[in-house]
């Protein structure tokens, strides 16, 4: 996928709309970045990193008895196997390299499900910094075992109780702590969204999954897929295959499908694909995935959408729910919520002319799925 | 003259307008309408709180410009909007996304008032925004997540429709931007002067008075210091250093607790009366700006 243009675009999507107290943290973010990007010292630092602690490259599994039932060869991103449960890692593990090349002392995080709070948490441990990470009251309710590890990290967890109480207020006050901070603390952002850098800066360091997943897979897949929340595993996992032609296809919540219902508007520092009412307020996504529960999606996801390189669908919660048990019973593999997105789409596009007989699918498993067993407890039998 | 910018939520209450009279009865030089927005990135507890409400309660872009045009008669004092980038760039027509035509939302807003019947599609952006705001009577406009870099479309939109695009400076802003800034603003500066989201505060901010001082060097216009701004001391000592002050959180705080109008004038009369005590000191500095012609 493309860089961005120098005011951080995608086609029209993209920018950098913050306010002018973090326009000198955004512009020293990207110059370091840029910097460390070119520097095979931190290349290097980093890819130890990954093979030595977070268990990379992740396995690519063949699901085959699923694959025989649907009468394609799914081939599966085996990001459930990394470190801290989930593709999370990969992100964190490069912005905390580049917080203390930058002399930061402090990660402040926003997370959904948590996922990326506890990769946050766990790199800050690693890396002896302090971590305060934002976390919607509604998503500390259901995603309590994640809390509990940020908290055994040594991370601090600040709920929030504004708006939806879940990802979207948490990003603001994280956006808003971060304005007060700015000198000691990185704003360790978790997704391919916010002002540039950012979209294009962890597009690039989850770029190692569609990278290993292409070096691993026999034949170019006939279809690509992977679940969409912000959209950093669909983006890594594409990053990828772009260059193939290979179909891309990213699975959004019915409930938080900015791809699919959204129009063009502004939050959270971009421009990109937002679900808002027709005055302009930001509606309040729902999903049972907590990851998912995102009104925004990334600006290359906008721009690959509007240019037409990648599709996007979406799934219902039953649907999700019904992918979780399948894949379990039939594979031994209990993959997250959000995760469960792109298997649902697969599960009911099978044998379709969207996804035909015989077609070979990838598909990104963006993590496993302990954390969601008190709301897997409560509704699969 | 030293200036005072009270801040309003646009909505805050059904009878909102009548604190909007309270504040220019109580010598407000210029008040800041806020048009609310479901995720305010700059606002603290307060602010935010106010949005709510204001949202909770209908109130609409388009429910506040009209309950201005309703009152213009009864206002003489310049009245500024501040809002977020989203609601300026709303329905920008600038791309067909996938799903611009499909979205739920392509319904015109619903109720009366100036957009009644209006598609997101024809007559929206920036352009149709200041255009709208210009009808209502607003002179200026305030949006704090957009920075000079993304500012160009609407600061041609704004100039096109009368309305002075107003830019805010930080105390991180280097000094080519911040020259930048003077430059392209228009009507005043905002000055943010602390590195926070609004809110009240214990004192006024050590970067306020520098801000300030570093701006004055760059630029002509009025400077107003606004963030955290409490009390009618820490105002005036803002003032000293500025031309005036925005205050905000500490108003809409009273507002929020149920202070009546009357309350709020009252409580403006006092910063009012901060910063005519400021004008009376006649400082060196004050002089000097005055003989130059560094104010309107
Ligand atoms: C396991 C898992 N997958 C996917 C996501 C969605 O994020 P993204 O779309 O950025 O990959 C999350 C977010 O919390 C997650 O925890």
């Amino acid at each position: 996928m493309s860089v961005p243009t120098s005011t951080g675009r995608f086609g029209e999507f993209g920018g950098r709309y913050v306010p002018e107290s973090l326009v000198p943290a955004c512009a020293a973010l990207e110059a370091a970045f840029r910097d460390a990007w070119s520097d095979t010292a931190f290349r290097e630092r980093l890819a130890h990193l990954r093979t030595t602690y977070a268990g990379r490259p992740t396995a690519l599994t063949a699901a085959e008895r699923l694959s025989a039932e649907l009468g394609v060869t799914l081939l599966l991103k085996r990001e459930d196997l990394a470190h801290t449960g989930s593709h999370k890692i990969n992100n964190v593990l490069g912005q905390a390299l580049l917080a203390q090349r930058m002399g930061k002392t402090r990660l402040i995080a926003e997370t959904g499900a948590g996922q990326h709070g506890v990769a946050t948490a766990t790199a800050a441990a690693l890396f002896g910094m302090r971590a305060t990470v934002y976390m919607g009251e509604r998503d500390i309710a259901r995603q309590r075992l994640n809390v509990f590890r940020m908290e055994l990290l040594g991370a601090e967890v600040i709920p929030v109780t504004s708006g939806s109480r879940t990802l979207k207020d948490a990003t603001n006050e994280a956006m808003r702590a971060w304005v007060a901070a700015v000198d000691e603390a990185h704003f360790c952002l978790g997704s391919v969204g916010g002002p540039h850098p950012y979209p294009w800066l962890v597009r690039e360091l989850q770029r190692v999954i569609g990278e290993e997943a292409r070096a691993q897979t026999p034949v170019i897949p006939d279809v690509v897929v992977a679940c969409v929340g912000g959209g950093s595993n669909a983006a890594g996992t594409f990053a990828g295959f772009v260059d193939t032609p290979a179909r891309l296809i990213g699975v959004e919540a019915a409930g938080g499908a900015a791809m699919t219902n959204g129009t063009p508007g502004v939050v959270h520092g971009y421009r990109s694909l937002v679900l808002q009412d027709a005055a302009g307020q930001v509606l309040e996504a729902e999903s049972i995935a907590a990851g998912l529960d995102y009104p925004g999606v990334g600006p290359e996801h906008a721009h690959l959408g509007t240019t037409g390189r990648a599709e996007y669908r979406t799934v219902t919660d039953d649907e999700v729910l019904d992918a979780v048990r399948r894949l379990a019973r039939s594979e031994g593999i209990i993959c997250a919520l959000e995760s469960a997105h792109a298997v649902a789409w697969v599960l009911r596009a099978a044998g379709t002319p969207d996804l035909p007989t015989g077609s070979t699918v990838l598909l990104t498993l963006s993590g496993r799925g302990d954390k969601d067993m008190a709301t897997l407890a409560g509704e699969v039998r | 003259m030293k200036r005072l910018n009270p801040y309003l939520t646009g909505g805050i209450t059904p009878d909102w307008i009548d604190y909007l009279l309270a504040f220019q009865a109580a010598g407000a030089d210029a008040v800041e309408i806020g048009l609310p927005f479901s995720d305010p990135m700059l606002d603290g507890a307060t602010i935010q709180q106010a949005s709510d409400q204001a949202l909770r309660l209908g109130a609409s872009v388009a429910s506040i410009l009209t309950d201005l045009a309703a009152a213009r008669s009864r206002i003489c004092i310049p009245l500024i909007a501040m809002t977020y980038a989203n609601l300026v760039f709303r329905g920008d027509p600038f791309t067909t996304g996938p799903a611009t035509a499909t979205g739920p939302e392509a319904d015109p807003e619903a109720g009366s008032g100036p957009e009644a019947g209006r598609s997101l599609g024809a007559g929206s952006g920036p352009e149709a925004f200041c255009r709208r705001l210009a009808e209502a009577g607003i002179t200026g406009l305030i949006v704090p997540d957009v920075p000079v870099d993304e500012a160009d479309r609407l600061e041609a939109a704004a100039t096109a429709a009368g309305i002075d695009l107003v830019l805010l400076a930080a105390p991180v802003t280097p000094p080519d931007r911040l020259a930048e800034i003077g430059r392209r603003s228009r009507g005043f500066i905002y000055a943010v002067s602390v590195m926070d989201t609004t809110g009240e505060r214990d004192a006024l901010a050590t970067t306020a008075a520098p801000l300030a001082a570093r701006l004055k060097a760059v630029t002509d216009l009025p400077v107003l210091l606004g963030f955290g701004i409490s009390t009618p001391a820490q105002a005036a000592t803002a003032a000293r250093a500025g031309d005036g002050v925005v205050i905000g959180a500490a108003l809409m705080r009273r507002v929020l607790d149920g202070a009546t109008p009357d309350d709020l004038r009252a409580e403006v009369a006092a910063f009012r009366a901060a910063l005519d005590q400021v004008d009376q000191e006649v400082p060196a500095a004050t002089a000097h700006a005055e003989i130059s012609g560094h104010r309107r």
